[in-house]
């Protein structure tokens, strides 16, 4: 069974062809985008996407904007932000826009695999509970 | 103005001259014009008032003597009226006559006469031996019969004795005779005498040739001259009296009153010393030079002292002013090293990681079976560890120098100080090494953290640390970093066994601007700064020192209640890197 569905997203390309690779060995299910703009892109098709990791700092739209406009659009998507550039406002306004947590690079493939699982699970978790809290309000309504 | 010149001895003098010159010419100039303006003014009315004095006296002593002299006149002219020539030719009548006189005014009257035209002295009373005398060719009787009356000079006459006669014209049977009479010469110059002004002040009378009629009260006859112009004066000026100031012969300048008698015969005279006259505006003046120059004494240690203490204050805050513009290009280039080493250590992080990820491949790729026959596999694995730790490695170094370049941010937040205060030793780790120094940590384990800024204290710390090994950068040494609790405060004891600091520094080692370092090495900004911070937070710094032996910086920071005392110190999921 796959960990967990991700979406990849870093304007380094060596870096996201490798990261790729290790993580597809370590079963994960991973779709690459190189920009903000190509993430949100890549989210609208690829509906079973259920992590993404974004690298904070890149050329145009940011990785900040980038998941602003994540979770306005999916916000049941989880977000662990990656980056070369930990300062601590850029963890607090991360954190304060809904990001699951905050690495920096280059960061241990154990710790992200443990953060991108967790990520996943609580995304799951919170869709099972949503599914659940639909079937209770139309066994409800039936009742 | 440049630089030099705002800080150059010479600008401190120049500045202290000019400012020295405003203030004596603001303050002597208006003391100087008023003191004489005034002294001025005074004087002027202290003379007139003086001139005005004199002047009075000298009329009412002049219309005493007039009236002295009618009063004689009168009373001869009504004996010669009221009775006969022959009866006043009769010496016993004419005896009875002078002493009604001599009753009724004292011994005003010396003696009577009665001279007939030819100047034959007909008649005599009085007590010299003249019945008979001829006068003839005196120069009274000839003035005499020339008019009504006549009051003559004083002169010596026939009796040898200073005295001057007063003298009346009647007309008997077609012939012209006279009656006259001798007045005591003592009598008349009491009249003057008496008259006394201040300490030097006298009266006198003159006649038309400059002689006096009346005896001075001081010896005058040397400075003659000064009085013989006074006769001259013009009469038609409508003045009465006339007031000028001579210097007589003994060089002393003297006021001069002078009005006429004897319709322009005589002249009576009043002098007074003018140094007794201004007596009380020659104190005046005294004392407006003695406040004077004292006031302008004062004014002047004033102007030096009060010059003095502001160049002083001047020069201190232009010191402080150059420290300070010193410390600001030295902020702004550690800002710009700040920037640039961020801007490096994040374009570091993305290759390093990438080096990281591409090993970390190739391990995943060593684990495939195709590689687990390969010989080499354990020194693949060795090779890549080595590379995994290296990579670790540069990110250390890179996360140290973006914590180190990050902006102040004043934001206050729980921290816990074990883990700042190891990230800063690591940072400070390579220096102290270099210098022989090693910093040993005794930390308190269970800690709690603290509510303040990150950034402050970070530069508290840094700062503490970074004094002990500037202080033992030469010779080596030990740095102890000690946490504990006491009671409601978080105490940080940072300790060296440095050179110590000398106990005449020791009270001011908190001051701004107070630096032992070499000029250019120190600013003298730091532990003041670091001073600033701790009592923001209502904590404590102090300093105990033992030369050579043990130095020690200890730092209290309040807990706050309420707070968590768990630490967060760095956002989740971000390693702590010693």
């Amino acid at each position: 069974m796959t960990l967990a569905n991700v979406l990849l997203v870093d304007d380094e390309v060596p870096f996201v062809e490798t990261m790729t690779k290790r993580l597809t060995k370590r079963d994960l299910q991973v779709v690459a985008a190189f920009s903000g703009p190509e993430a949100l892109q890549k989210l609208g098709k690829e509906k079973n996407v259920e992590v993404v990791i974004l690298d904070v700092k890149m050329p145009g739209m940011d990785g900040i904007e980038t998941l602003r406009e994540i979770k306005r659009k999916h916000p049941l998507v989880e977000v662990v932000m990656l980056t070369g550039h930990a300062t601590v406002e850029t963890a607090i306004e991360g954190m304060k826009l809904g990001a699951f947590d905050y690495l920096m690079k280059p960061c241990d493939m154990d710790i992200l695999i443990s953060k991108v699982g967790g990520a996943a699970s609580r995304k799951r978790e919170q869709e099972t509970k949503i599914v659940e809290a639909r079937i209770k309000e139309i066994t409800m309504r039936r009742a | 103005m440049t630089e030099k010149q705002t800080t150059g001895a010479s600008y401190y003098s120049s500045l202290m001259r000019n400012m020295v010159l405003v203030v004596i010419l603001v303050s002597i100039t208006p003391m100087i014009l008023v003191s004489g303006l005034i002294l001025y003014l005074y004087q002027n009315t202290y003379r007139d008032k003086t001139y005005a004095h004199l002047a009075e006296v000298v009329t009412k002593h002049k219309q005493n003597i007039d009236i002295f002299l009618k009063e004689r006149l009168d009373d001869i002219r009504f004996l010669a009226r009221t009775f006969t020539l022959e009866e006043l030719s009769e010496n016993s009548f004419l005896q009875d006559r002078l002493f009604t006189f001599q009753g009724e005014f004292g011994q005003v009257f010396v003696d009577l006469g009665v001279v007939n035209e030819r100047g034959i002295q007909v008649a005599y009373s009085g007590p010299f031996k003249l019945g008979r005398a001829l006068y003839s060719e005196a120069d009274w009787f000839k003035k005499a019969m020339n008019r009504d009356y006549y009051v003559s000079d004083v002169f010596l006459g026939l009796r040898g004795q200073p005295h001057f006669i007063v003298a009346v014209k009647e007309n008997w049977k077609g012939q012209s005779w006279i009656l006259r009479a001798t007045i005591d010469f003592v009598a008349f110059n009491t009249l003057v005498e008496n008259i006394r002004i201040g300490q030097t002040g006298f009266a006198f009378i003159v006649n038309k040739d400059g002689e006096f009629q009346t005896k001075p009260l001081f010896d005058v006859a040397a400075s003659k001259n000064i009085y013989l112009d006074l006769l001259h004066l013009d009469k038609g000026n409508g003045k009465d009296v006339h007031i000028v100031e001579r210097y007589d012969a003994m060089g002393r300048k003297n006021i001069l009153v002078a009005d006429s008698l004897k319709e322009g015969d005589w002249l009576l005279v009043c002098q007074q010393s003018r140094s007794d006259a201004f007596a009380d505006l020659e104190r005046a003046l005294w004392w407006t030079i003695v406040t004077n120059v004292l006031g302008g004494l004062a004014i002047l240690t004033m102007a030096f002292l009060l010059s003095g203490r502001i160049v002083k204050r001047i020069a201190k805050t232009d010191q402080e002013k150059t420290k300070m513009d010193e410390q600001i290009v030295e902020t702004g280039k550690l800002a710009s090293i700040g920037e640039l080493a961020a801007g490096i250590a994040h374009e570091i992080n993305n290759p390093v990681a990438i080096m990281v990820e591409e090993a970390g491949w190739i391990g995943d790729l060593l684990e495939e079976e195709e590689f687990k026959e390969s010989g080499n596999l354990n020194e693949f694995r060795r090779a890549l560890n080595q590379i995994r730790t290296q990579g670790k490695r540069c990110k250390d170094i890179t996360y140290k120098l973006l914590s180190f370049a990050r902006k102040t941010d004043p934001r206050e937040q729980d921290v816990q100080l074990n883990d700042l205060l190891e990230e800063l030793i690591a940072l400070s780790g390579q220096r102290a090494k270099y210098g022989n120094i090693s910093i040993r940590t005794d930390f308190q384990e269970d800690l709690p953290a603290v509510m303040v800024s990150l950034s402050e204290m970070q530069q508290v710390f840094l700062n503490l640390i970074n004094n002990s090994i500037d202080a033992m950068e030469k010779r080596g040494g030990e740095i102890v970093v000690r946490t504990r609790r006491a009671e409601d405060h978080v105490v940080v004891e940072v300790s060296d066994n440095g050179p110590g600091i000398a106990r005449v520094n020791l009270g001011r080692i908190f001051d701004p601007f107070f630096s032992t370092k070499p000029v250019g090495k120190g600013t003298g900004l730091g532990l003041s700064i670091c001073y600033g911070i701790v009592k923001k937070y209502g904590g404590e710094i102090q300093v105990r020192s033992a030369p050579e032996v043990e130095t020690t910086f200890s730092v209290k920071i309040p807990l706050k209640k309420g707070k968590s005392e768990r630490a967060v110190t760095e956002p989740a999921g971000v390693e702590k890197q010693h």
